[in-house]
C-alpha cells in the first residue's frame, strides 16, 4: 500500500502548488480536457496492469490502439451503430491480444518479443491497408458517442470509473484474481495448485486487447477524423503509469488503485508544466524522472532492509 | 578468551515488528562444532545473517578472532574467513565444478588473465581434501545434490574459510550421503576450523556437535556440551514444553485400490517400469537415494511430465494424466519436495496460499468470503504452529520451516483421493513434524491413499505400511511394514543382494 501513499501524497503536493501559482489549472474546463486526454490512457491501463500482473509486456498498445481506432471507424461509416462499432473495435483488440497471448502461453515465446513484432506488424499492416488515409466524414451519430459534447466527459468518466472499480473488486473477490496474482508470483507453484497458468495468460492479453479496443472507441467520438498514425507511444505511456502505481515488473504485485493514481500524477504533469510557465518540452523529462524515482526507491528499499516490504 | 573464532553477544533484530533475535550470545571456538536449533521461526537463519553480513543486527556487538567489528556485511565476512552454506547450494549451474570453486579466489580482477591449469589443480586439491571424488571439468548443472552440496563446501574451503557457517545443509540428502556430510564436517573441524552447524535432524547433532545452542522465539535458552544433555531434554528446550505428541501409527482398514501404476515409464526423466498399488486408508512409503528417480515418479503421476509408456489408474479406471490441473480434478494432490520454489506463491498471504488449490471450499456463489479463508487458514497456523504475527501477512516474511508448513496445510486441508507428498517433513522442527505425521493418519482414517516420497529412514518405518525402494529410476523392491528393517532397505537402495 505504500506506494499507492507515495503517489497519492506526490499528487497532493502537485495540487497544493497549482493552487497556489496557478489557480486556473483547476478550471472546470481544463480539469475536462486533461481528463479527456488521460482516459484512453486509463482504460489501456487497466489492461497493461493486469498483463504485467502475470509478469508478462504488451508493447503492441499502441498500435492495436491505431488499428482499433480505424476498425471503429470503419464500421461507424458502414453504417454500424455505435454500439456495434465500439464492439467491433473491442473484438479486433480481443483478437490482437489472443493471438499474443496465445504465442506467449502456448508457444512459450517472452511476450517481450511477440508483442514487439504485434507492435511492428500491427503498425506497418494498417499503414499498408490505409495507404496513411484517415478515416474522416464520421456519421455525426458516432461523434460523443451520440449524446450531447457536453455529456459526453460524465458519460465516459462513469464507464471508466465503473471498469476500474469492477476490475479491483474481481481481483480482490474472485477466484480468477487470484490466478492472475499467483501465476505473476510464482508460476510454477501456481501450476502445482491447479492453476492453468497458460489459460490465465492467454486471458489477460485477450481482455487487454479488448480494453484497448474500449480506449479507442472512447478516444475517437471525439474528433471527426481518426488518423491512421494514432497511438504511437501509447504503450509507454501505459506501462509508465502502471510502474509508477506499483506494480512490479516482475509480476504478482501491483493494484488497480496503484494504477488510477499512476495514470492521473503522469497525466496532469504535463499541463501542470504549462501553468507553472516552465516549456512544455519538459514533460517528457519529468515523466521519466518520476519513472526513475519510483523504481530506484523500490530497489534502495528491497536492497537496504526487507522490513520495508512487508511493512509496518 | 583465547582461541575463539567468533563470538556474538546480546544480538537483537527486528523485523516490522517482528522480534528475530533477542538479545542471542554465542561463541564459536577453533576446531569445534557448536549445533544451533530451535523451532522454526526461532532465528536460526536470522542470526546467521547477521553473521554473514547479510542483514545487519539492530544491536549487540560481534567479535571474529578477536577483532570487534563494527559494520559487518558479505565482503567484510569473506575477508575475515567467514563462509555459509544453504539448504539450497547457490552455485552456478552453467559452469564446471572448477570454475564454481575458483570464482571467489579470483575476486577483483575482472581483467586478470585465468590461470586455467591453476584453477583445475586447485580445485582438485581441495576437492581431495573435502574427499569428494569429483571431476573438476564436470558441468555443476550435471550434479547431484549432494555432490553439489561437497562442491559448496569445497568453495567455501577454497576461499579459507575458518568459519563455516551450515544451514540446514542435509535437509535433501538421504543417509548414506549425509554421513559422508558428516565426515567432511569432522575433518575440518580436525583441521581447526570452526563450524556452526543448523539442523532439525536431532541425530546429526548428536553425531557431530560438541556443543549445542538452543534458540527459541528469537532467545538463546541454553547452551550445552553435547556430553550434557540428552534428547529428551532438547526437545523441551526447544519447544518449550514436553513433546506429548507422539502419535503410535494407527491399524486403518484398507479400502478399495485408488492409485495403481501399471508399467508406468518417463523415459525423459529416467523413470522405468514402475507398478504400484496404493489403497484407500494405506501409506505406502517411497525410499531410495537422492537421484533415484522419487521426484520424477510424483511428477510424473502429477502431469507435470506425462508418462510415454504404461497406465495409471485412479479409482479403478485408467486416466492419461495430461496437466496438474488433470490431476487434481481426479483427486490427486501433490505437495512438491522443493516447496519454496514450487509450493508457496510469496507475494501472496498465508490465508491465500492455504486456500489456493480449493477456493471453493472458502467461496459462496464464486464469490470468495474473506472471513471463512482467515477461519480456515487460521486452523492450519495452529495446528503446525506456524510462526506469523497474521495470517494476512505475505508468506515470504516467513522462516523458511514456517513457508514449508504454509504449503503442506494447502494439500492437507482439501483431503484428495490420493495424496503425494515429497519429503514432507524436510526443513520442519520436531514438534510440527510430529503434528503432520498426526495429520496424515487421520487422512489415511479419513479413505485418503497416501504416496509419501521421504529421505529419512526412521520416518518411512514409522508411518507406512509398505516401502517401495526405488534405484535407478526403477523399483528395487517392496517391503511390507512387518519385514522392513534399515538393512533391507538400505540394501534394496544401493543394489546388494539383501
Ligand atoms: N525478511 C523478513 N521479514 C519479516 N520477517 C522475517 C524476515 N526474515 C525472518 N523473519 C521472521 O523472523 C523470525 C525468525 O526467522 P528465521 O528465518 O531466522 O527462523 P529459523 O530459525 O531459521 O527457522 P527455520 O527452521 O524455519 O528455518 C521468523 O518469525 C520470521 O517470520
Ligand atoms: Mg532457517
Amino acid at each position: 500500500m505504500r506506494r499507492e501513499w507515495s503517489v497519492a501524497i506526490a499528487i497532493g503536493a502537485l495540487a497544493a502548488a497549482l493552487a497556489l501559482v496557478a489557480p486556473s489549472y483547476f478550471s472546470a474546463e481544463n480539469l475536462r480536457d486533461i481528463f479527456l486526454v488521460n482516459m484512453p490512457v486509463l482504460v489501456a491501463a487497466i489492461g497493461t496492469t493486469l498483463v504485467i500482473l502475470t509478469g508478462e509486456i504488451d508493447i503492441s498498445v499502441g498500435s492495436a490502439f491505431a488499428v482499433c481506432s480505424v476498425a471503429a471507424g470503419v464500421a461507424a461509416k458502414a453504417g454500424m451503430p455505435t454500439a456495434l462499432a465500439g464492439l467491433t473495435a473491442c473484438a479486433v483488440g480481443a483478437a490482437a491480444g489472443a493471438v499474443n497471448g496465445a504465442l506467449v502461453a502456448y508457444a512459450g515465446i517472452p511476450s517481450i518479443v511477440v508483442t514487439l513484432a504485434a507492435m511492428v506488424a500491427l503498425r506497418d499492416g494498417l499503414r499498408w491497408t490505409t495507404q496513411g488515409a484517415w478515416i474522416a466524414d464520421l456519421p455525426p451519430r458516432f461523434q460523443w458517442l451520440g449524446v450531447a459534447q457536453s455529456t459526453f466527459p460524465v458519460v465516459a468518466g462513469l464507464a471508466s470509473g465503473l471498469l476500474v472499480v469492477a476490475f479491483a473488486w474481481a481481483m480482490r473477490n474472485l477466484a480468477a484474481g487470484r490466478a492472475v496474482y499467483a501465476t505473476g508470483s510464482n508460476a510454477q507453484a501456481a501450476r502445482l495448485a491447479s492453476i492453468d497458468t497458460a489459460f490465465v495468460k492467454l486471458a489477460v492479453f485477450t481482455a487487454g486487447g479488448a480494453l484497448t479496443g474500449l480506449a479507442a472507441l472512447l478516444n475517437s467520438v471525439r474528433f471527426n477524423q481518426i488518423p491512421s498514425n494514432t497511438g504511437i507511444g501509447l504503450e509507454m505511456k501505459v506501462i509508465a503509469a502502471v510502474v509508477v502505481g506499483g506494480a512490479a515488473i516482475t509480476g504478482g504485485r501491483g493494484t488497480f488503485t496503484g494504477t488510477v493514481l499512476g495514470v492521473m500524477l503522469l497525466g496532469a504533469i504535463g499541463p501542470a508544466l504549462t501553468f507553472f510557465g516552465v516549456s512544455a518540452q519538459w514533460e517528457r523529462a519529468l515523466q521519466g524522472a518520476i519513472i526513475l524515482a519510483a523504481v530506484t526507491v523500490d530497489a534502495a528499499r528491497a536492497g537496504l532492509s526487507r522490513t520495508a516490504l512487508v511493512g509496518a | 578468551m583465547a582461541g575463539l573464532l567468533l563470538e556474538a553477544a546480546h544480538i537483537t533484530k527486528t523485523f516490522a515488528g517482528v522480534h528475530a533475535l533477542r538479545g542471542v550470545s554465542f561463541d564459536l571456538a577453533a576446531g569445534e562444532v557448536h549445533a544451533l536449533v530451535g523451532e522454526n521461526g526461532a532465528g536460526k537463519s536470522t542470526f546467521i545473517k547477521i553473521v554473514t553480513g547479510a542483514e545487519s543486527a539492530d544491536s549487540g556487538t560481534l567479535t571474529v578472532a578477536g577483532r570487534a567489528i563494527h559494520r559487518m556485511d558479505p565482503p567484510t565476512a569473506r575477508a575475515l574467513g567467514v563462509a555459509a552454506i544453504y539448504q539450497n547450494p547457490a552455485l552456478f549451474p552453467g559452469l564446471t565444478v572448477a570454475e564454481n570453486i575458483a570464482l571467489p579466489l579470483d575476486g577483483g580482477r575482472a581483467f586478470g588473465r585465468v590461470d586455467w591449469r591453476a584453477r583445475r589443480r586447485n580445485a582438485s586439491q581441495i576437492l581431495k581434501q573435502v574427499g569428494a571424488a569429483i571431476d573438476p571439468d564436470r558441468e555443476v548443472g550435471r550434479l547431484s545434490m549432494p555432490e553439489r552440496q561437497l562442491v559448496e563446501i569445497a568453495k567455501a574451503i577454497g576461499a579459507n574459510a575458518r568459519i563455516l557457517i551450515m544451514d540446514e545443509p542435509t535437509a535433501s540428502l538421504t543417509e548414506r550421503e549425509i554421513g559422508g556430510l558428516l565426515e567432511v564436517v569432522r575433518r575440518l573441524r580436525a583441521a581447526g576450523a570452526g563450524v556452526i552447524y543448523i539442523s532439525h535432524k536431532l541425530e546429526e547433532i548428536f553425531a557431530v556437535a560438541d556443543r549445542v545452542t538452543v534458540l527459541r522465539d528469537g532467545e538463546s535458552i541454553a547452551t550445552r556440551p553435547r556430553g550434557q544433555i540428552e534428547r529428551g531434554e532438547l526437545v523441551r528446550l526447544m519447544i518449550g514444553r514436553e513433546l506429548t505428541t507422539m502419535y503410535p501409527k494407527r491399524v486403518v482398514p484398507l479400502g478399495d485400490v485408488a492409485l495403481e501404476l501399471r508399467g508406468v515409464s518417463n523415459r525423459t526423466r529416467g523413470v522405468r517400469q514402475i507398478s504400484l498399488t496404493v489403497r484407500r486408508g494405506e501409506i505406502v512409503g517411497v525410499a531410495g537415494l537422492v537421484g533415484s528417480g522419487r521426484t520424477e515418479l510424483a511428477e510424473t503421476l502429477f502431469g507435470l511430465t506425462p508418462p510415454d509408456e504404461g497406465d495409471i489408474l485412479v479409482n479403478g479406471a485408467a486416466a492419461a494424466i495430461a496437466s496438474p490441473a488433470h490431476a487434481i480434478r481426479l483427486g490427486i494432490g501433490y505437495v512438491p519436495e522443493d516447496r519454496q520454489r514450487h509450493g508457496v506463491i510469496p507475494a501472496m498471504s498465508i490465508a491465500a496460499n492455504t486456500t489456493l488449490s480449493n477456493l471453493a471450499a472458502v467461496s459462496s456463489r464464486g464469490l470468495i468470503d474473506r472471513a471463512a479463508e482467515r477461519r480456515a487458514s487460521t486452523k492450519y497456523v495452529e495446528e503446525l504452529r506456524i510462526r506469523t504475527p497474521s495470517v494476512l501477512d505475505a508468506v515470504e516474511g516467513l522462516s523458511g520451516g514456517n513457508q514449508q508448513k504454509v504449503a503442506l496445510a494447502r494439500w492437507l486441508s482439501i483431503q484428495p483421493a490420493v495424496l503425494i507428498l515429497d519429503e514432507p517433513t524436510q526443513g520442519i522442527d520436531i514438534a510440527a513434524k510430529a503434528e503432520i505425521h498426526e495429520i496424515m493418519e487421520r487422512l489415511a482414517e479419513a479413505g485418503v491413499a497416501i504416496l509419501m516420497i521421504s529421505s529419512e529412514l526412521p520416518e518411512l518405518l514409522a508411518m507406512a505400511d509398505r516401502i517401495a525402494v526405488m534405484r535407478r529410476g526403477a523399483i528395487a523392491g517392496i517391503v511390507s511394514r512387518s519385514d522392513a528393517t534399515p538393512d533391507r532397505v538400505m540394501a534394496l537402495a544401493l543394489g546388494h543382494a539383501a
